[in-house]
This record gives structure tokens, C-alpha cells and sequence, in this order.
């Protein structure tokens, strides 16, 4: 089907420049590969499986690059120089799928800078991911099936943010959904890994029933058609009543609610931990989760006229990505699994998104996208780094600690990335945090910039104590030696002794932490030096992104409305305070505090200049490496000098209370509530499917004869009605 | 012609089947009365094609012959191999699908 579809876009090319009139060819090889793999890679060796996905995934991001760099190159129809933006016109093919009467259903790609933009960042994170994955997994048992639905899924992401209608990002979507259920699912023997890899798919599936009926809303609501740039031009200038329009963004937002992880149905992505690390790098990293940011962003004329964004106030977008945001920092104060922390990190992450896209934030959101792309692959697949060398295949943090000493080039890395994610300047998380709060404060939505500065502080908190309890302190893995990591998957002990060959003559012994090797490393290093530049391309009074990612829709409502706003230097300011007193109490709450044993234990004066010292010393490794700048050093022993002095009482007393709200909110809430709703809907379910039992009784006679008396009903009703 | 005669035969003959199928235990007489219950619906196929004049009604039921030719040969091979198992055609023991 999809061989013929390509054929016939191919056969009516438009005279874009070549790389971005043959974007379509990127689902396509990955369709290929996938097929390729499944049904060759066996006879050529174990290993090709590996090769042929990281040589598809390399000619694919040379596509991706050429595609981004014509679009930079690309001029507006105007000029550019002469009134207005200049807007470089979007590329496109358009094939009818088929007519049903007077309704032609299309299909098609689109591509203007947000999705070039979206091509590019799949296309480098899952070219790490791929290349990382190969060592990961080098000895995993489904090594094949493994790289088959990594290109399955890369190219169902390459697929959903070129499409250029509904219908075609809903199928991108839905393979997605396939894909992650595979890839969750992929070390199934252990029960609990399958049953996450339902919890993911049947969650998501529940927002999908919003996103079809308001999918079907748009369809009637535009004039009978997919087209999304059709569906955004109805939205703001078409007749229909503020009510449809209402109606369409509520349901559609339910899609972005399941597929985002949004609050209440975020449950199923931490428990999407279960897949092995590198897919979930791609899943939380690459177009997954932020799918439904992107349909948001995508169909941002709905939105903008459903919500009332223009209006300022709260709408059901800024509420639901505030309170997201502030739970999900909450619940990753708690973790004690390294994936965990991160993978709330990222449910907060996605609430930035959501809200800031729904206070006017346009930019800054997909900004935020791209950038927390990199930097959350990033900590991924050093996460994943550390278990595949620190810590025996175990993603406790206990069993890690004092880890900079072993696996320096994972350590450097991670601080990047955990920098990056803090919000610190002048790291790409800092850029693109700030866009969003300044959205937030200029638009008037005092509740999600209060919300945004709260989650920025907290994000720092809870990334200090997990990088503390990784890379600092003592190594524990010793404490645990005896007992095998029991959260391990079902390969580890196969894995273990293919690892002991490989390292026999390794310099370091097996049972200690040592570093990875490059195919681990090298992914690392990459995804850390976007993590750290990337920021710079919404340079305040450059802003490249922006203007490469402006369209017609964003002219419409932003520009429109007054919503793009100039650098704030004072809220640059608030925001880096924000971060930065997150890392300071985060700093004490390990040190001082020891932790989460000693949170409430006062410490003694007498080791006062000790620790004073080791703060330094503590200082001094967290920035070397790094380019940060002087600020935080003197600002962070500022706030340790006050906190000392002044403020040990009140801080002691927030630190304790955030954690016990963290509990409260995780074990009630997250564990209580929303399980609970969960839970009864299957006891119901399976109470049903009970009273149902007595029907089944294996006696063919007795269904016959269920049979002949339903269609003699059925018979009788007809004669009787009719 | 007289429509009624060939529909209460068909008719006749469709609940001699259906009891068949419903309360005899040999899973080979079960496979006879599905054959009269097909048989009964031919005729009516035949008999209406008579009467509208149109031997689309034949066709199918020729159509249909065939086909329950290929049914019973499954089925009774089938059955060939249940008795081979449990040296019984008896249908009320085989209820392995019990949920």
C-alpha cells in the first residue's frame, strides 16, 4: 500500500528544492528496513540486524540535514526584506487517497519548519539511539525483532510530522502507539514488563477515542477535509459557533492528555520504564510522547480558537500542563529508580509544553520540544550507560553512587544533560524554559508562570539529589554484591557472561564500575554537545528558530495578538534563581541533610568547616567541565551562608514538607486515585466477563441452540416491527 | 404454482434439522441435520426462483450444493478424527473450550 502511495506523490513532484520535495522518502526506508530486517538480517549473522538499521538511519539523517539546511536557505515569496515576515513557503504533495461521492480523502505531506525541524530531531535521536542500542543489546535474544521496530517506529515519527491531514497523522500516531507497545513489551517473559506494555497502549488508546471524535469535528467542522492547514483557516476565520470550536479542541486535547502523559492519564509512562533504555530514550525523547504537543502545535488554530487563548485567564490547556508540571516534579522527588526520576522529569517536561502552548507560548513550546529532545535522550542513554557498566543492569540508585570516579565520560555527560534540564544558563533548557515563561507572564497567566517557576525550581531539586545519589558520594554497588539487581530483564545473566568475555582482559575488573564503551559513549557525547549549543538558535534579538519555524497560523494568532515578546532580562533572572535555589536546596538536601535517611537530622557545628570545604570541592567538579560561569559558585555558597545563618528552620522545614507532599501526592493520588479508577474499570471487566463465563460452556449443542433461538428472535422481531 | 407447499416443506424440513442439530449426540447425525437444514433453504432458493421468474435463485442454490459438499467433507474428517482420539462421536463429551 504503501510502495503504490509513494509511487503515485513521486510521479507529481513540485519544483521544491530536492531535499524537501523527496522528504517522504524517510518513512519510506524505514519501512524497507523494518521489512528487510524482519525477513533478512537472520541469514547475514546476528549482528546485521544492528548494521543495516544504523546504515538506514545514517542516509536518513543526511535527508533530514539537506532538508534543513534548503529550508534555511529557503527565501519568502516576498523577498523576505520587503513588509511582513517574509514567510518561506511551505513544500507539498497531495495525492487523493480515495473519493467517496463528493469528498475527496487525502493524503499527503507538508513540510514548513516546524516539521523540518521535527524531521531533524528524529532523525539525530534515533540515529544515537540506534548506534547506542547496538552495544546495549548486543546480546539480547531478540536483537532482530528489537532493531525491526526501532525502524518501524522512526519512521511512523518521520511519517506523523510531515503529514499534511488528520488522517495521516493519526495513522503515524497509531503506529507509534504499536511500536512503544512492542519495544515496552520487549523483554515480555517477565509479566510485569507485558502488563506495562498494555498499561501504555490501552492509556493512550483512551485519549485516542477524543482525538477521533474530534477529528471527526474538524472533518465537518472545515468543510469535509483532513487538511489540517484547511482545518487551522476555518478555526479562525470560518463560520462555526465558538461552542464547536470549544467542543473540537476538548476532545482533541483528550488524544494529547493520553499520548503526552498529561495529569490524570500519565500513569502508563513511567511504568513504559519497563522496555529496555535506548527505546525508551526514543519513546520520551523523539516524537512519542510529545506527539500530542505536537498535534497542539499543529492544529494550533483550533486551539487558539476553542480555548480562548487570546482572551488571557486559564484555560483547560494551561490547567491541566500546570498541574501536570508541578505533580509529576513532585512525584520524581520520591523515585528511587534513576529511569523513574527521569521519566517524571519528563511528564513535568510535557506539562511546560502543553502550557506554554496554551498561554500563547508558541515558539517557546516547540522550542522547548527541540531542546528537551536532546537533553532528555541524553540523560537516557546515560542512565542506560550506567547500567550497562556501573551498576549490574540495575537502575537503583542505591546501588550506584560515587560514579564520576569510574565513568568519567558518562558523568560529564549526564551533568550536561541534568544542567541543561535545570534550566541553567546558558544551556539549552535555560532558552527554552524561559520563552515559555515569559509567555506565561506577558500573556497574563499568573497561575502557569507561578506554576513554571515553581516546577523550574523543584526540576533542579529533584535532578540534584538523583545526579548526587548517582555520581557522588561512595560507590554501594559492593553493599549489593551478592544478590543479583532484582528489577534486572530476563537476558542479564546470558548478557553477564558474554560481558565477562568481553572484558577479560579488561584493565578494570568486571564486578567494579567501569566506563562504556564508545558505542555507548560516542551517542552520549553527541546528544551533550546539542544539549549545550542548541539553545543559542533563539539567541534574545536573533531568534533563528523562530523565524524558521513561522507559519501562516502562527501570523494568524501570535503575531496577530501581540503574543511574541522581547527577552526579559528580570524574568531571565527569576527563572535562573528559580533553578539555581532548586540546586542549592537539592545541594543541602543530599549533603547536609544526608539524603533522604537524615533529611530531619540537624547536623553538628563541629563539622561546620568540613563541610564547608567539601562544598567547594563539591562546587569546583560540578561546574569543571563545564562552561557555566561564575554566578552559580558564589550565588549557590550565598544561599548556603543564609541558609545556615537564618534560614536552617524554614528550609528544613519546606525540604521535609515537599517530600511528604511528594509521598502523599504519589502514594494517594498517583497510586490511590487514579490506579484505583483504573483498577475498578477492570474489576468491572472482569466481573462481566465472569457472568459471561456460564455461556461458555464447550458443548457445541448448546451454542447451536443459543444460535437458533437468537435468529428466531431476530426472525420474529422482523415479522412483528417490520 | 403454489408457493406455500415448497415454503412449509422447507420450513419442515429447516426444524427437523435444527432439532437434530440441538438434541442428537452423534456428532455424525449432527452433520446430517445440518445437511437438511441447508437443503431446506435450497428449496426455498429454487422454489422463489420459479416464481420471480429469475434463475439467479437456481444458481446460488447449485452454488450452495457445492459448497455443503465441501462442508460435510471437513466435517467428517472431523468426526473421523474425534473417534479416532476417543473412539466416541458422542458431542457431549467434547467440551474442551469450556471457559
Amino acid at each position: 500500500m504503501f510502495l503504490a502511495a509513494e509511487a503515485a506523490v513521486a510521479s507529481h513532484l513540485e519544483s521544491g528544492p530536492l531535499f524537501l520535495s523527496i522528504t517522504w522518502v524517510l518513512p519510506l526506508l524505514s519501512f524497507v528496513a523494518f521489512w528487510g530486517i524482519l525477513g533478512f538480517a537472520k541469514r547475514f549473522g546476528r549482528e546485521s540486524a544492528g548494521y543495516i538499521g544504523i546504515g538506514v538511519i545514517g542516509v536518513q539523517f543526511v535527508l533530514a540535514c539537506g532538508a534543513a539546511l534548503q529550508w534555511i536557505a529557503r527565501t519568502g515569496p516576498s523577498g523576505g526584506a520587503e513588509g511582513g515576515h517574509g514567510l518561506r513557503e511551505p513544500v507539498g504533495h497531495s495525492l487523493t487517497w480515495y473519493t467517496n461521492g463528493p469528498i475527496a480523502i487525502k493524503v499527503g505531506t507538508h513540510i514548513d519548519g516546524f516539521a523540518v525541524a521535527m524531521l531533524f530531531v528524529v532523525a539525530f535521536i534515533s540515529a544515537t539511539v540506534h548506534v547506542f542500542s547496538r552495544e546495549y543489546l548486543r546480546d539480547d535474544e531478540r536483537f532482530t525483532h528489537y532493531f525491526a521496530a526501532l525502524a518501524l517506529f522512526t519512521g511512523a515519527m518521520f511519517w506523523m510530522v510531515q503529514s499534511a491531514t488528520t488522517l495521516g497523522l493519526l495513522f503515524g500516531w497509531e503506529v507509534m502507539g504499536l511500536c512503544s507497545y512492542l519495544l515496552i513489551g520487549h523483554w515480555w517473559e517477565n509479566t510485569d514488563n507485558a502488563t506495562a506494555a498494555l498499561k501504555a497502549f490501552l492509556t493512550t488508546r483512551t485519549g485516542d477515542i477524543g482525538l477521533l471524535i474530534g477529528m471527526v469535528i474538524t472533518f465537518f467542522a472545515a468543510g469535509q477535509t483532513f487538511d489540517m492547514a484547511a482545518i487551522n483557516e476555518a478555526a479562525l476565520h470560518g463560520e462555526g459557533s465558538h461552542l464547536l470550536w470549544l467542543t473540537a479542541a476538548v476532545c482533541l486535547f483528550a488524544g494529547v492528555v493520553g499520548k503526552s502523559a498529561q495529569f490524570p492519564l500519565h500513569t502508563w509512562l513511567p511504568d513504559a520504564m519497563a522496555g529496555p533504555t535506548p527505546a525508551s530514550s526514543l519513546i520520551h525523547a523523539a516524537t512519542m510522547v510529545v506527539a500530542g504537543v505536537y498535534l497542539v502545535a499543529r492544529l494550533y488554530g483550533v486551539f487558539w480558537a476553542g480555548f480562548s487563548i487570546q482572551m488571557g485567564g486559564m484555560n483547560l490547556g494551561s490547567w491541566v500542563g500546570s498541574i501536570t508540571l508541578v505533580m509529576a516534579a513532585l512525584l520524581a522527588f520520591v523515585q528511587t529508580d534513576i529511569k523513574k526520576v527521569l521519566a517524571y522529569s519528563t511528564v513535568s517536561q510535557l506539562g511546560y509544553m502543553v502550557m506554554g502552548l496554551s498561554v500563547g507560548a508558541w515558539t517557546g513550546a516547540i522550542f522547548h520540544l527541540f531542546t528537551h529532545a536532546f537533553f532528555k535522550a541524553l540523560l537516557f542513554q546515560a542512565a542506560g550507560s550506567i547500567a550497562h557498566s556501573g551498576s549490574h543492569h540495575s537502575f537503583d540508585m542505591e546501588r550506584m553512587g560515587g560514579l564520576r570516579k569510574y565513568m568519567p565520560k558518562t558523568w560529564i555527560t549526564f551533568l550536561i544533560g541534568f544542567l541543561a534540564l535545570a534550566g541553567v544558563f546558558p544551556l539549552s533548557g535555560f532558552w527554552s524554559k524561559d520563552e515559555i515563561l515569559l509567555g506565561a507572564w506577558k500573556n497574563h497567566f499568573g497561575l502557569a508562570l507561578a506554576a513554571g517557576l515553581l516546577g523550574s525550581f523543584m526540576t533542579a531539586c529533584y535532578m540534584t539529589r538523583a545526579y548526587w545519589k548517582t555520581f557522588e558520594g561512595e560507590n554501594r554497588l559492593h553493599l549489593f554484591h551478592d544478590e543479583h539487581a532484582a528489577d534486572t530483564h530476563a537476558v542479564v545473566a546470558a548478557h553477564d557472561a558474554a560481558h565477562d568475555a568481553a572484558h577479560e582482559d579488561h584493565a578494570v575488573s568486571h564486578d567494579g564500575p567501569h566506563e562504556s564503551p564508545l558505542w555507548i559513549t560516542g551517542p552520549l557525547i553527541a546528544l551533550a554537545f546539542m544539549a549545550a549549543v542548541v539553545g543559542f538558535l533563539q539567541f534574545p534579538g536573533r531568534s533563528w528558530f523562530g523565524h524558521w519555524t513561522e507559519n501562516l497560523v502562527i501570523e494568524d494568532t501570535i503575531l496577530k495578538a501581540g503574543f511574541e515578546h522581547k527577552f526579559s532580562v528580570v524574568l531571565a533572572i527569576i527563572a535562573s534563581a528559580c533553578g539555581i535555589g532548586g540546586l542549592a536546596v537539592g545541594y543541602l538536601y543530599n549533603k547536609v541533610w544526608n539524603g533522604d535517611l537524615g533529611i530531619v537530622r540537624r547536623f553538628a557545628p563541629a563539622r561546620v568547616a568540613h563541610t564547608t570545604l567539601k562544598n567547594k570541592y563539591y562546587l569546583d567538579h560540578l561546574w569543571s567541565g563545564v562552561v557555566i560561569g561564575f554566578i552559580k559558585g558564589p550565588l549557590a555558597k550565598a544561599a548556603y551562608w543564609f541558609n545556615q545563618e537564618a534560614l536552617d528552620g524554614v528550609i528544613n522545614g519546606a525540604g521535609a514538607a515537599a517530600t511528604a507532599t511528594g509521598r502523599w501526592v504519589y502514594r494517594y493520588v498517583d497510586q490511590g486515585v487514579v490506579d484505583n479508577a483504573a483498577n475498578g474499570a477492570g474489576t468491572a471487566v472482569t466481573g462481566l466477563g465472569g457472568a459471561l463465563r456460564g455461556l461458555q460452556t464447550g458443548k457445541v449443542q448448546n451454542y447451536a441452540a443459543i444460535f437458533v433461538g437468537a435468529v428466531g428472535l431476530i426472525a420474529l422481531a422482523l415479522v412483528l416491527f417490520v | 404454482m403454489v408457493l406455500n407447499q415448497f415454503l412449509f416443506l422447507s420450513a419442515f424440513l429447516f426444524c427437523v434439522g435444527a432439532y437434530g442439530v440441538i438434541v442428537r449426540k452423534n456428532a455424525v447425525l449432527v452433520l446430517m441435520s445440518i445437511e437438511l437444514m441447508v437443503n431446506a433453504v435450497n428449496i426455498n432458493l429454487v422454489a422463489f426462483s420459479l416464481r420471480n421468474d429469475n434463475v439467479i435463485g437456481q444458481v446460488f442454490a447449485l452454488f450452495a450444493i457445492a459448497v455443503a459438499a465441501a462442508e460435510v467433507g471437513v466435517g467428517l474428517a472431523i468426526v473421523l478424527l474425534i473417534y479416532r482420539n476417543r473412539s466416541s462421536v458422542d458431542l457431549t463429551e467434547v467440551s474442551e473450550m469450556k471457559g
